[in-house]
């Protein structure tokens, strides 16, 4: 169920035994470097890296199915749209028109276009199971201590690792409430108007929030209990001491970075690769 | 223990304590030493101030919950109130009641290690004495486990390493058995009593089931009572000393029964722990008081209300949560569903509300197939109140949110009014009609929740733990309720596992093990059937045993007499009010 899409699993393979701090630095590493280059040859070459990693990290796709839907509904949404609004943008990029198609004066459908389309889309495509594999690999308190570890205040880190640890606890509370609701006659299928539904959703909302309160006064009281923000800074349990295959995955993903702004210095003189002149 | 080296730990002396949100002090002239090694248990009624002194000894009073403190409270020779929270943490651990809600960590060892995390001790340290602490509570194996794998009890032990890795001289248990099935609530005692022993520490525990913690040895019993200390001493002589029942707090089961018997308790009787009661004094009384009682008449049998046949329910192909589970229940009855935690208890309760759908077997609602009854129709004839009042409470004010179901279904406003000032006034709740829900106590809420649910005015009620975290006074009150319902004809079913409750308000109950149904009659049969016990960790009850050590010949016909007796002299009180 929905609990599931933030479930961390533990499994043992290369990726899942990389610190969280490199984790996080080749996600930002191979993100930002296809968000900066519009080079199509590049891009597939990361994307084939990402779907290595993906491999080797063991998810599957039971685990990502859900928001691979999502993700493939919203970038033909955006393909559509983008295509809607500017239909010329490739050209003006390339600045040439080799024109395939046309509806009528705007809409003609050019191979620069195209390029230029399908270039943005495998951006995304790339940088979606990087985040998936980040997310789903990386053991949330391992997360907040790597967080930490690049100056993140840690009180900060730590809040985001215990919304993670408790929303699966969240959700079961809202299936419970939900029940409970339903029994007094509450009506929240699709039978019912969207109107009263909403008005019924308000109903659950009112005591998952007083029941969450009660949780977080609990979990307050227990961790000034123990010390939690009497120093500065703290130890993380959890945190991964970083080993060789750390660095050789921090210095891959550095250089693919590097190559991403070589080859539009170098190759290309600009972000964009062009195949047209 | 403790009488060789008297160091006073913890030293109160004139103390006062009022919430600043509060007119009256909670705590009045609490003078009290606690010495180094002893073990102390603190009990009293809810609102007594006990839960309030222990959040004094661990430095959430007063730097979580405010208020203004007179007189002084030494920890280990140092005023508090020149220490912060976390010098006190160093000195005084604390176990919390709710051992889910204070499981910080993802994992085991992560949750243990926290305060050493807090403390900027370096990852191989921390791994060590991870550990050795856990190796104490028998959790060493498990540290990789994350909390939803591990049962109650074994979170429990997870929250008492917690705070042992802090080497902490004084350990507070906040009512440690709360949330504990019987037999794991002991082994839970058995574990604080071999710490105290092997690790020599001052250990304190708040509880109001004083029978429960006597399984093992007390040093004192301190009775905490209206904001003042009423009573401190041997568990013995407070037996003897006959205050607790005037308090709100139930004393032993075997204490009652031997003052039904006529039988004066004594400090000499040694009746503080069953284990060392002299039984050579009080054989002759109360095999007397055995012989005299008569023999209850069964009632007839009525209609079977709810049956349920073969039933099948697994959520995935793997784990099989009930396997062909039949029973009947007839009407007007009040029946106890018993059994371990995840035993399928609550899945049960499920089925039957529609929550969930059988995969096998019927359930019938007296002669009728309820297999085509959607959640809404079966919540007309059937009734569901949840364990936590504020997991179901929408609405702020009490009539609202009473009327809610009624609402719910467009029932006009006028036919409203009455029903819920009805179900307002079967739950003693009328003067509270137009007050916000806010300002009543749990209990109080508790009934709020019965009310809304009674307001569509089921014939079978299901109430999920409905006593859990009441003291006695407050149980008495919940139940006493629920069974004048039951004398209107409502049929009710608990889940429970509370055995005082079963034995004494449910005489027919259901014992559910592993999925399956393992036991099915009388709760005071189940409750002496040793085998029943031990496979859904239940525990016999006390009279049981003290029948067996008196030598009375059919211990369980002496449970049912005490039953009986003790439903006549409560029938006798509140007709006598």
């Amino acid at each position: 169920m929905k609990a599931k899409l933030f479930d961390y699993i533990d499994r043992d393979n290369f990726v899942y035994n990389l610190s969280g701090l490199t984790k996080l630095m080749a996600f930002i590493c191979l993100t930002f470097s296809v968000m900066f280059s519009y080079d199509i040859r590049y891009i597939l070459f990361v994307l084939a890296v990402s779907f290595c990693f993906f491999r080797i990290s063991e998810i599957t796709f039971r685990q990502v199915r859900t928001m691979v839907i999502y993700v493939a509904v919203f970038l033909l949404i955006n393909f559509l749209l983008t295509y809607l609004f500017s239909p010329q943008y490739g050209t003006q990029i390339y600045g040439t028109t080799h024109e395939i198609f046309r509806f009528n004066s705007r809409y003609t459908v050019t191979l620069e276009q195209l390029l230029y389309q399908v270039t943005k889309i495998l951006k995304y495509a790339s940088g979606i199971p990087l985040g998936m594999i980040f997310l789903l690999t990386t053991n949330p308190s391992e997360f907040a201590a790597s967080l930490n570890r690049i100056g993140v205040s840690y009180k900060a880190s730590y809040a985001l690792a215990l919304t993670l640890r408790y929303f699966p606890d969240m959700i079961r509370d809202y299936q419970d409430i939900s029940l409970a609701q339903q029994s007094r006659g509450l009506d929240l299928s699709k039978k019912e108007k969207l109107s009263t539904r909403v008005k019924n959703m308000m109903n659950i909302f009112v005591p998952l929030i007083f029941t969450t309160l009660d949780r977080i006064e609990l979990i307050s009281n227990a961790m000034d209990l123990r010390g939690f923000g009497k120093n500065k800074k703290r130890t993380w349990y959890a945190g991964k001491p970083l080993g060789r295959n750390d660095y050789i995955a921090m210095l891959f993903s550095a250089a693919i970075l590097a190559g991403s702004v070589c080859v539009s210095v170098f190759v290309n003189g600009s972000r964009f690769y062009n195949p047209f002149i | 223990m403790g009488d060789q080296n008297k160091t006073p730990v913890i030293e109160f002396k004139d103390f006062q304590f009022q919430y600043f949100s509060q007119a009256e002090p909670t705590l009045h002239d609490i003078n009290l030493t606690i010495h180094k090694g002893e073990k102390i248990l603190l009990v009293g009624p809810s609102g007594s101030g006990k839960s309030t002194l222990g959040h004094c000894l661990n430095g959430l009073i007063p730097f979580s919950y405010k208020g203004e403190i007179k007189g002084s409270l030494k920890i280990m020779g140092h005023e508090t109130k020149d220490l912060d929270i976390f010098q006190i943490s160093k000195m005084v651990g604390t176990v919390l009641q709710d051992s889910d809600g204070q499981f910080v960590g993802l994992t085991v060892g992560e949750d243990v290690a926290f305060a050493l995390e807090n403390d900027c001790v370096d990852l191989n340290t921390m791994k060590k004495t991870v550990q050795a602490v856990t190796d104490i509570v028998d959790m060493g194996q498990l540290l990789k486990s994350s909390p939803f794998e591990l049962s109650g009890g074994q979170k429990q032990r997870v929250s008492f390493a917690g705070v042992m890795v802090d080497n902490v001289d004084i350990l507070l248990f906040d009512e440690p058995l709360a949330n504990l099935d019987p037999a794991t609530g002991k082994t839970a005692i058995d574990l604080i009593d071999r710490v105290w022993r092997d690790q020599e520490k001052t250990v304190i525990i708040i509880e109001h089931r004083l029978e429960d913690v006597l399984y093992r040895d007390v040093d004192r019993i301190i009775v905490v009572s209206d904001g003042r200390i009423a009573a401190d001493m041997t568990p013995d002589e407070l037996m003897a000393a006959d205050i607790l029942p005037g308090l709100g707090i139930r004393e032993p089961l075997y204490v009652t029964a031997l003052k039904y018997a006529g039988i004066q308790v004594t400090p000499e009787l040694h009746a503080g722990r069953l284990e060392t009661l002299d039984t050579e004094q009080i054989r002759e009384p109360l095999l007397a008081w055995n012989r005299a009682q008569k023999k209850q008449k069964k009632t007839e049998d009525r209609p079977v209300l709810l049956k349920a046949d073969g039933i099948h329910f697994q959520y995935t192909k793997k784990r099989k949560i009930l396997q062909d589970i039949s029973f009947s229940i007839r009407e007007g009855e009040m029946v106890s569903i018993v059994g371990t935690n995840g035993a399928g208890k609550s899945t049960l309760a499920k089925l039957i509300c529609g929550f969930v759908k059988e995969d096998q077997g019927h359930l019938f609602y007296g002669q009728e197939d309820m297999s085509g009854w959607t959640i809404k129709e079966r919540s007309e004839k059937i009734g569901y109140v949840m364990q936590n009042p504020n997991q179901m409470i929408c609405k702020p004010m009490i009539y609202d949110e009473v009327a809610l179901g009624l609402r719910i279904r467009g029932v006009p406003e006028e036919e409203i009014e009455p029903k819920v000032e009805k179900a307002l006034k079967i739950c003693g709740l009328s003067p509270f009609k137009k007050w916000p829900v806010s300002a009543l106590s749990f209990g109080q809420k508790k009934r709020v929740t019965i009310a809304s649910v009674l307001v569509l005015e089921p014939r079978i009620l299901i109430l999920d733990e409905p006593t859990a975290g009441q003291d006695y006074h407050h149980y008495t009150e919940i139940m006493e309720f629920l069974k004048s319902l039951n004398s209107q004809g409502v049929t009710i079913l608990m889940i429970t596992h509370d055995m005082h409750l079963m034995l004494e308000y449910t005489p027919h109950a259901i014992v559910i093990s592993g999925g399956q149904k393992i036991g099915d009659s009388d709760s005071v049969e189940i409750l002496t059937s040793e085998d029943i016990a031990a496979q859904a960790n239940l525990k016999i009850t006390s009279l049981y045993e003290l029948a067996l050590k008196t030598g009375i010949e059919d211990p369980s016909s002496f449970v049912q007499n005490f039953i009986d007796y003790e439903r006549g002299t409560r029938r006798n009180e509140s007709e006598a009010v």
